[in-house]
């Protein structure tokens, strides 16, 4: 299953190219940039490892291209993230965020039924990426 | 069918890329610096023929752009290195043309694993434009081994190689410190192309860039004021620490304060919009090289 987070997660994977034309847009917004990387898909999993640290003051997108792939040669089946904040008063967060890399196999989540009180469920779901300790998953 | 061009035009392909406008802001607003100039032109003219060819089809490596700007203080180099990003940016060379100028604190960290991230950050903000090293010398120490300027160097040659692309490094400082730093960095030498050598001005073009900078700030110089000058600017340069432009500029500030103390001494009259504007005689003469 597919997860779909961030921009452009509807389409088809983005070419190194067209990643490269997202991060000139962000830059000539004033965005800075950061890189990020996960193995837990969980969609509640916002705050994901730093690659490095956030990007400022950049001009062109060649310096976040190289970290990029830098990351995916680190972690070629894992999640990978771009992250572009903007610091102007009043947004001071994530402006844009997209994948840029992940598993060729995705196994999907669990839905889970709890019983409570009553007829009453509680409903919750779980990757069966997760059922692996962290750093072993999507090998 | 092949759509490539049989003839091309190198006056279409200059007057296209406006670089012509800038080679001729950079004759009228920079005085002297004849084999800079004529050096930049050379540059110019390959960038173009490259292009040229690549219209044409024919193998066209993008051809090493580093360079090393050596001179006294004080003759232009920084200037020239802003120019210089804007003429490789109207040629294509350079994706941004910006200008990122460092110096080694900006490059070299303070203890280990430090130098290697502070590199790369600078590098990757420079990527698209012009990276200016300012006394770039002081990247290399010899007398400590494990000095971690030597790291800088390395990643900076890496991506001097591999990122041709990406950006130009202008490395400057002073002419015979360039020479042993590059004397003892051979691998950084041998990958620039371009070394530029900055003259020192002559006493004339030292008074035709006084009269600038003093227009470009409303200023300027009573007939007396520009005697003054002439005399002033022979016996500065014998002067220990004689720094080109950057001393005029200096010496025109301090007659500025002269100036303003002067007419300030007279409070209490009305001041004209010309006296405000003249630097007197005196103002340059009260200076301690006449001393």
């Amino acid at each position: 299953m597919r997860i779909t987070q961030g921009a452009f997660s509807f389409l088809p994977e983005l070419t190194d190219a067209e990643i490269r034309a997202q991060i000139e847009y962000a830059l000539g917004e004033g965005w800075a940039i950061g890189v990020e990387y996960t193995d837990d898909p969980h969609p509640r999993n916002y705050l994901w490892e730093m690659w490095g640290n956030p990007m400022f003051d950049l001009r062109d997108a060649a310096g976040v291209m190289a970290e990029v792939i830098a990351c995916r040669r680190a972690h070629p089946r894992i999640y990978i993230r771009v992250n572009a904040f903007d610091s102007t008063r009043g947004f001071e967060t994530t402006r844009l965020s997209f994948i840029v890399n992940r598993p060729a196999d995705e196994p999907g989540f669990l839905l889970k039924r709890h019983e409570v009180g009553g007829r009453q469920i509680q409903y919750t779901i779980e990757s069966y990426a997760t059922k692996v300790p962290e750093g072993r998953r999507y090998e | 069918m092949n759509d490539l061009a049989e003839h091309v035009d190198l006056g279409a392909l200059l007057a296209d890329s406006h670089v012509s406008e800038v080679l001729d802001e950079l004759d009228a607003e920079l005085v002297g610096l004849k084999p800079v100039k004529a050096r930049i032109r050379d540059i110019a003219a390959l960038l173009l023929v490259e292009r040229a060819r690549k219209q044409m089809g024919l193998a066209a490596g993008s051809p090493s752009l580093h360079m090393s700007f050596t001179g006294n203080p004080g003759t232009g180099k920084t200037t020239v290195a802003l120019r210089m990003a804007q003429i490789l940016h109207r040629l294509g060379y350079v994706r941004k043309g910006h200008l990122v100028a460092v110096t080694r604190d900006d490059l070299v960290g303070q203890y280990i694993g430090h130098t290697a991230p502070k590199t790369k950050e600078v590098l990757k903000r420079a990527m698209g434009g012009v990276l200016f090293i300012d006394e770039a010398y002081y990247l290399f120490r010899p007398e400590n081994e494990r000095d971690y300027g030597q790291e800088a160097i390395e990643i900076l040659l890496q991506v001097m190689e591999n990122q041709r692309d990406d950006l130009v490094v202008i490395l400057a400082g002073y002419a015979d410190r360039m020479d042993t730093f590059f004397r003892s960095n051979p691998g950084l030498s041998s990958r620039i192309a371009h070394h530029l050598e900055f003259p020192d001005y002559a006493p004339e073009e030292l008074e035709e860039i006084a009269q600038r900078m003093l227009h470009a700030m409303q200023y300027r110089l009573s007939p007396s004021g520009v005697a003054a000058l002439h005399e002033y600017l022979p016996l500065r340069m014998k002067q220990p620490h004689f720094a080109n432009a950057r001393s005029v500029r200096n010496a025109l500030d301090r007659a500025r304060l002269r100036q303003a103390n002067r007419l300030f001494a007279q409070k209490g009259r009305q001041l004209t919009r010309a006296e405000l504007m003249t630097i007197e005689g005196e103002d340059i003469r009260a200076s301690r090289v006449f001393a």
